[in-house]
């Protein structure tokens, strides 16, 4: 029993480094004063020491902690990503203004940013429902407090407030539909649950209520409609690296859960060709569920942007929009779905990262951040107009940008799986969101700045960050067969 | 035929040539204008140079269309290899460059039109480097589009083009310039998600055997998904004559046919020609319009044989409302710009009812009035530019005895005028004759109905004609200076081709005749 324990600790050097992190944070924070970045340093150093570990841990898939996480290049390809994004938003709070009002507490805030990201980390390894539930709430409370942690402004408080409310509430719904499933099946790890199913379960009705309650769960960790209300007052209110910590990273960790408990719970392994790959389920056309949902959040996400002034409200429609695109990835739940939505991810990690860095630098020096105020900043910052363009046409979709890529794999996923009334939804609404993102496109160049808007002259540091999340957007755009090479070899689940 | 130039075939040369030329336009100081300018020149330069040793070099016998081997020029590389992917085996994606008969009178049209395009926005001095930049990036695009012959390839360059267009419009258009820029952008954006879709059904529905492996491997290359041979049972497009091929066809044909433009997706080109500026406007409609029928000629038509044949009436009813109803919105008109808008219209419009007559005369006409019309309304662009510069005018009532002050000037605008107009020994009447007698073989009286439309253009161009160059001067229009030599050197050599293609037109017509021939059959035996 020990050795089975020590075996499995190789396995969970990341996470162990995470925690460390989080101690020494905490510990120099009381004993150093007035070093005030020092903290975000440390944690920088323990993102690339746990990425590191990443790198030493055992390849291939592996079960450890008796059956509690599981090991595999599904969860080591996720961890990587999440470390990476969590990286840069390290970097973007080292110089957030938003930020530097707070800095005698700073070292809370990257303990916070620490705790997240161990329980993000957690969230993409987790095998059994206990383990995936402790995860879901570790991100979550730290993601709470992150969004309060601007307290002097109104609109963080409020945010942090309206998120803890409908997080608790959803979260509450979705223990109940877990322990309704693991009273259903008498277990608590995933395989013992897809085994359960696969024999036939009785209580039909009962199976279906609490799948459900667990996808409410899920659609709102994912910001998907109809559980999406929340996301735009919590962008709105959190400072921007909080905006860009919840929209890329804790998207990312949300994404491996659900692909996870879905992928390895409910297919029946044995027979994926027969009729679909969710016939383990009967009862509802879970699939057209999804899809629906997928839908809904593409229609509505994109139109509601049109109607944004605030830069961050409308990245968040446009962030719910993009939950959709990668949810029709889940519908198909096979091989090459799953494949598509991590290679849409990790150019997701990119291309929205970088929106959020120059709407951040634009913030920090103007303090604006309605779409109306960017009037005239390309022309006084044209490096981060033209970064700022690259990227919201990626996010658009347009080549030879790697937006393109990512949305033409799922498209064709899609379309290679029959699913072509929602490939046509999803391209019409691609070309509505050509609308929003190309109006602060307009307004950067199309005027002139006013005579009062001096140049604004960036610093080395911030043009290195640019550079390092433009040029994959760019790159991956014309050459992806190492992304593709990446995800063929990381597409395999423990029992999927 | 292989040319290589320092171990890089010819045509990667004069794709990338531009793009080369952005880099150096980027690089330089914002303030050195001029060498922005050269650095332009030489890029386009270049291209029309390397143009000129393909139309030397080119085999006139070789067919092309649908059979590899005799493509001239090609490249082939593999770009993405990805193997032992799980669900699908391998991924693969060429960068597979070729030229036939039907692409070399393009990329002639679009190297010459880019170097003019460059000599024409000399005078622009609002954020030049800007400007070249996505100058460049744009010809680029153009070219490529040309050369592909892999569908991935073709639609990375056709939307490539999108963003450099929409800053050209709306950065250094007119008042409306945004409203038009964005016009432009959405219709072909549009447009652009329609070929997505079909070009990813296309994808799924066609696979080669490796002939190496024995693998199967779907592909992009467009010359496998006109083999019937190549799709995949039970794929989405397979077959012949099903729904979802008509489908397919007809997406496609929506995004070529705004391009075209044809009735009715014509309502951007209007607003974006009056807007851009002129070198721009010389662009779109010397060469950017020209895609859009050259993508239904390279993919509809011989990728979807059957459903071209099936939708072939409806194609011909559309080309003769846009013939008949461009001529007439053009004479309605009194900005001169937007009157060369809609005569553009129409004249696409022939275009199009040649290529649907479906025989070698059509077919032939059809594309020679494709360059034809290039050059054509280039010149007339330029007229307006011309005029704009020295007078900040555009409307045809505002002008009157041009005649007097810009004797030189006049002529070569009147003979472009006359060139459009469709007179015999002029370019454009060759290319109208050949169009619209393959289109009386094949239906009478959509034929007949469409050359009505010759003279409503012959119309609204004489009247234009009178107002403008005729009559007698407005006093506010004095001392107007003639054409200065930078402004020669871009009218002549496009008069010297109207001239001459009028006169003699068989060296054009020998490129392509027999790879059209080819095309005409390949459609007409249902692609086999």
């Amino acid at each position: 029993m020990v050795e089975h324990t020590i075996h499995s600790l190789g396995f969970y050097l990341p996470e162990i480094v995470m925690v460390l992190t989080l101690c020494v944070i905490i510990v120099a924070d009381l004993f150093i004063k007035n070093r005030n970045q020092l903290s975000g340093i440390v944690l920088l150093g323990g993102l690339l020491i746990a990425g590191f570990m990443l790198f030493l841990q055992p390849a291939g898939s592996e079960s450890v902690f008796y059956d509690m996480v599981a090991s595999d290049p599904f969860a080591l390809y996720f961890k990587a990503i999440i470390l990476l994004a969590a990286f840069f938003v390290v970097l973007f709070s080292l110089n957030s203004r938003e930020l530097q009002g707070y800095l005698s507490r700073i070292g809370e805030y990257y303990m916070l940013i620490a705790g997240m990201v161990f329980g993000m980390l957690m969230m993409v390894g987790s095998a059994n429902l206990l383990m995936m539930f402790l995860a879901l709430e570790i991100t979550s409370i730290s993601s709470y407090v992150l969004t309060g942690f601007t307290k002097r402004s109104g609109r963080s408080s409020e945010a942090s407030l309206k998120y803890i409310i409908y997080g608790a509430v959803s979260s509450g719904i979705m223990l109940y539909g877990l322990t309704l499933l693991i009273g259903i099946t008498a277990a608590t790890d995933i395989y013992t649950i897809n085994a359960a199913l696969a024999q036939g379960i009785d209580q039909v009705l009962l199976l279906n209520l609490s799948i459900l309650l667990i996808i409410v769960g899920f659609g709102f960790k994912i910001a998907v409609v109809p559980f999406h209300f929340w996301a735009p007052d919590v962008y709105e209110g959190a400072s921007f690296p909080v905006v860009s910590l919840l929209a890329v990273a804790s998207k990312i960790a949300a994404f491996g859960m659900l692909i996870r408990f879905f992928g390895v719970s409910f297919i029946d392994s044995a027979g994926l060709s027969a009729d679909g790959s969710w016939s383990i389920i009967n009862g509802l056309h879970w699939d057209l569920l999804l899809g629906v949902m997928a839908a809904l959040a593409m229609i509505l996400g994109n139109l509601t942007a049109l109607r944004q002034d605030n830069i961050k409200r409308m990245l968040a429609y446009s962030s719910i929009a993009h939950a959709g695109y990668l949810l029709m990835g889940v519908v198909l739940l096979t091989g090459e779905g799953i494949a598509t939505v991590m290679m849409y991810l990790f150019i997701y990690l990119f291309m929205n990262l970088g929106a959020f860095y120059v709407a951040m630098l634009f913030y920090n020096e103007t303090g604006v951040d309605s779409i109306e105020g960017y009037k005239g900043f390309g022309i006084r910052a044209p490096l981060a107009g033209v970064a700022l363009t690259i990227f919201l046409v990626s996010l658009t979709g347009l080549p030879p940008t790697a937006g393109f890529i990512a949305k033409l794999y799922i498209f064709g996923a899609a379309i290679s799986a029959g699913w072509i009334w929602l490939v046509a939804i999803a391209g019409i609404t691609t070309v509505i969101s050509l609308f929003y993102y190309i109006r602060v496109v307009r307004n950067m160049f199309f005027y002139e700045p006013k005579p009062d808007q001096k140049p604004i002259h960036l610093n080395s540091f911030t043009k290195v960050v640019i550079y390092t999340l433009l040029i994959p957007t760019l790159f991956l755009g014309i050459y992806f067969s190492p992304l593709l090479e990446a995800v063929r070899d990381s597409v395999s689940l423990i029992g999927f | 035929m292989e040319f290589q130039i320092f171990g890089v075939g010819i045509l990667t040369w004069i794709v990338f040539i531009p793009i080369v030329g952005m880099l150096v336009v980027l690089l330089l100081p914002d303030k050195s204008r001029n060498a922005i300018r050269w650095a332009a020149v030489v890029a386009t330069g270049l291209q029309v140079i390397l143009a000129g040793v393909i139309f030397a070099l080119f085999d006139r016998a070789k067919l092309g269309i649908n059979d590899a081997e005799s493509f001239q020029f090609v490249e082939k590389f593999s770009w993405i290899t990805v193997e032992a992917v799980p669900w699908v085996g391998r991924i693969e994606i060429n960068y597979f460059l070729g030229i036939d008969g039907l692409s070399v009178l393009m990329i002639l049209l679009t190297s010459l039109i880019g170097f003019i395009g460059v000599i024409s926005s000399w005078n622009i001095d609002k954020m030049v480097k800007g400007y070249f930049a996505l100058y460049l990036l744009l010809v680029t695009g153009m070219m490529g589009v040309f050369v592909s012959l892999d569908f991935f390839l073709f639609f990375i360059f056709w939307e490539v083009m999108l963003l450099p267009m929409y800053f050209l419009i709306g950065l250094w258009g007119g008042p409306r310039r945004e409203y038009a820029a964005i016009k432009f952008f959405l219709y072909t954006f549009v447009g652009g998600i329609l070929m997505l879709l079909t070009m990813l059904a296309l994808y799924f529905s066609v696979a080669y055997t490796d002939p190496a492996t024995g693998q199967s491997v779907h592909t992009f290359n467009i010359l496998h998904m006109m083999d019937p041979s190549n799709y995949v049972e039970g794929g989405l497009l397979s077959g012949v004559d099903t729904t979802w091929r008509y489908v397919a066809w007809m997406a496609l044909f929506i995004n070529f046919a705004i391009k075209i433009p044809l009735f009715p997706f014509h309502t951007w080109l209007p607003d974006a020609h009056v807007e851009a500026p002129t070198p721009i406007s010389v662009i779109l409609a010397g060469v950017l319009l020209k895609l859009g029928t050259y993508g239904l000629l390279r993919i509809n038509f011989p990728i979807f044989p059957d459903a071209t044949v099936y939708f072939i009436y409806f194609m011909a009813v559309l080309a003769m409302i846009s013939i008949i109803y461009g001529a007439f919105c053009a004479m309605a008109q009194d900005d001169f710009k937007k009157l060369i808008a809609y005569s553009s219209i129409s004249h696409m419009g022939i275009v199009v009812l040649g290529i649907a007559a479906l025989n070698t005369q059509g077919m032939v006409g059809g594309v020679l009035q494709m360059f034809n019309h290039g050059i054509i309304t280039a010149v007339l662009f330029l007229a307006v530019g011309v005029l704009y510069d020295r007078t900040h005018k555009r409307g045809l009532y505002d002008f009157g005895g041009i005649a007097n002050q810009m004797p030189k000037y006049t002529g070569l605008a009147m003979i472009g005028m006359f060139a459009a107009l469709g007179l015999p020994g002029l370019n454009g009447f060759v290319s109208e004759l050949f169009s619209f007698l393959g289109a009386f073989e094949a239906y009478k009286w959509i034929a007949i109905i469409s050359v009505t439309g010759i003279i409503i253009t012959a119309g609204y161009i004489l009247w234009t004609i009178q107002r403008v160059f005729l009559g007698s001067t407005p006093d506010k229009l004095t001392d107007l200076k003639d054409l200065t030599p930078r402004e020669y050197l871009m009218f002549v050599p496009l008069i010297i081709l109207i001239i001459l293609l009028g006169i003699y037109p068989a060296p054009a017509i020998e490129l392509m005749n027999s790879s059209l021939s080819h095309l005409v059959e390949f459609v007409n035996s249902g692609g086999r």
